[in-house]
């Protein structure tokens, strides 16, 4: 039987991680549909349709829809699924939410953020943040899979022209009602796919010191993170958290300024092909995953960094 | 209202975890243990909210080995006013917890179940969603702040692109985050007088659910070691070897 991909996009386009996790659910089986369930969605459809990967679209539209609520969105996946030996998305915050919700109901044990597929039912995933790496076999008949999207690369997002099914929407789940989000717009790239991520860590002291960070990332083009620390001293806000309840990054490169490296953050970021570590404590964590430690008081040495950014003159696009 | 929180006996946050060296697992033997964090701030939300007069009772349950009952005892010692321990031994999966969960909802009668988010063990991230499910209530997760109105709650989600409002009608499930408030610690009165509260046993073979796991346990490894880096002297030096020895900048 064939896999089913829940695309996870904001009715206008789809999200970048959605290619993730169809490079991911393709290597279960090559004969994968993808279901778009939203409001005026038919634009994100078409996109979702050029995937050379997916094979057929099937497209679910509701005023309902439009903002993404699992408990509206579960019962039509649930229904879809019998079709279907697999259903896979995304383990960000969208597919965390709704995954489960859907596997409660087939009454399967959900396997949670894969990071590699070893076979059809055979799959790859840390626990304990990181410190362990658990091969895992689901003997359920159907299995409902979420993949952690940095550990797979984004597919091929052209070329293809897949058909576009519609599916009848599911009644509207009448407890739960959206009220507002509250997004942070920024130009720079996102946190979850940039190439360079700068972040900063308790050891910033506050808010204000914060634009360290930012005139590091705006010479590199970079995405900027953050420790726990420094998401719950108010320094920065929780989008920008990394780590085993914040989010998973692997970038090119990692810069960690005052953060000590506490095993939580590590699970987020030590994935990064070169890290970086600027911390006045010799002895604290981030050294021992950094391939470059620099022992500094960070008030002295990101002002000379940013200067010797500057000689460089290299900004990155 | 009556609230029930579900509680997780983990290995502590400030553990370095130690993979078995036959690779079935990672090792527990004299390793510290404690409440899994986020669920914390769920037993500390609860016990806010029954403070302020909204709550009349804060129920602790636990699903898991004997030793369980030192967590139960711990939400206790904080405010819960009764425990219930659910017995059960080996891997137990969310899929089989929420479905024990949802035999103690049907008796107790909550209003509300609050958990943490996730636990920091297997980092599954499901027991609540998978609870709301089974129960057809709405759901809650990742919230940060909770707000009580009459029947219903208005709770701030913490999503990737920022944060989310929703408004769910009691009953409803919430499972919290690390941001949702500041656990206090117990007094020693307090956990002298938690010795005193009722904690139930339940067998959970008892309860007519299959525990079994449906997802087998090939094998637990270390991951691969990152290789060990350098120390540079200065910023300088750390400039020039990003740029022609790393080729990142």
């Amino acid at each position: 039987m064939s896999v089913l991909l829940v695309a996870e996009h904001n009715n206008k386009e789809l999200k970048p991680f959605t290619l993730n996790a169809v490079t991911a659910a393709s290597q279960m089986n090559t004969d994968l549909h993808a279901v778009i369930i939203g409001n005026n969605c038919g634009d994100v459809a078409k996109k979702l349709s050029e995937l050379p990967l997916v094979k057929k679209v099937i497209q679910v539209e509701a005023a309902h829809y439009e903002n993404f609520v699992a408990e509206n969105f579960a019962p039509v996946i649930v229904k879809l699924a019998e079709n279907y030996s697999h259903v896979v998305c995304s383990a960000n915050t969208f597919g965390k939410n709704l995954m489960p919700r859907i596997a409660a109901s087939l009454d399967t044990s959900q396997v949670s953020d894969i990071i590699k597929v070893i076979s059809a039912d055979t799959f790859l995933r840390p626990i304990y943040a990181g410190n362990a790496f658990a091969t895992v076999k689901s003997k359920d008949p159907k299995k409902c899979i979420t993949i952690r999207p940095t550990s797979f690369d984004p597919c091929e997002s052209s070329g293809g022209s897949a058909p576009i099914e519609k599916a009848e929407p599911s009644e509207e789940f009448s407890n739960t009602k959206f009220v507002k989000r509250e997004e942070i717009k920024s130009d720079r790239p996102e946190l979850g796919t940039a190439r360079v991520v700068v972040s900063g860590g308790r050891g910033m002291q506050s808010g204000d010191n914060f634009k360290l960070i930012t005139s590091v990332a705006d010479k590199l083009n970079a995405a900027i993170g953050a420790s726990r620390a420094a998401v719950d001293a108010g320094y920065i806000s929780n989008d920008h958290q990394v780590g085993q309840t914040g989010k998973v990054v692997v970038p090119d490169l990692y810069i960690a300024i005052g953060i000590s490296g506490a095993i939580q953050h590590l699970a987020g970021m030590k994935e990064s092909k070169v890290i970086v570590a600027i911390n006045k404590d010799g002895e604290a964590p981030i050294f021992s995953v950094a391939d470059y430690g620099l022992e500094a008081d960070l008030f002295e040495a990101v002002p000379q960094f940013i200067e010797e950014l500057n000689k460089l003159n290299t900004i990155q696009k | 209202m009556k609230i029930l929180v579900a509680v997780k006996r983990v290995i502590d946050y400030n553990v370095q975890v130690r993979v078995k060296e036959d690779n079935t697992g990672v090792v527990t033997e004299n390793v510290k243990m404690s409440t899994n964090p986020p669920d914390d701030n769920a037993i500390e939300e609860a016990v806010k909210i029954k403070e302020s007069g909204k709550a009349t009772e804060v129920v602790a349950v636990s699903v898991g080995e004997e030793k369980a009952q030192e967590t139960v005892r711990k939400a206790l010692a904080v405010g819960a006013d009764r425990g219930i321990l659910i017995k059960a031994d080996g891997i137990l999966e969310p899929l089989a917890v929420s479905k024990l969960l949802q035999k103690i909802v049907e008796k107790e009668k909550p209003d509300l179940v609050f958990m943490g988010k996730q636990a920091i063990d297997d980092d599954c991230n499901q027991t609540g969603q998978m609870l709301s499910a089974l129960l057809n209530w709405p759901q809650a997760t990742f919230a940060s702040k909770i707000e009580i109105k009459d029947k219903k709650l208005e709770v701030m989600r913490e999503i990737d692109e920022g944060l989310e409002t929703i408004e769910i009608n009691i009953p409803a499930i919430v499972t919290c985050d690390l941001r949702l408030n500041e656990p206090r610690y117990a007094s020693l009165p307090n956990i002298m007088k938690a010795k005193k509260k009722p904690i139930e046993q339940i067998n959970a073979s008892d309860l007519g659910v299959d525990t079994s796991p449906r997802i087998e346990q090939i094998k637990v490894e270390e991951p691969p070691k990152r290789k060990a880096g350098i120390k540079v002297k200065s910023v300088a030096e750390l400039v020039q070897k990003l740029k022609n020895e790393a080729k990142v900048i």
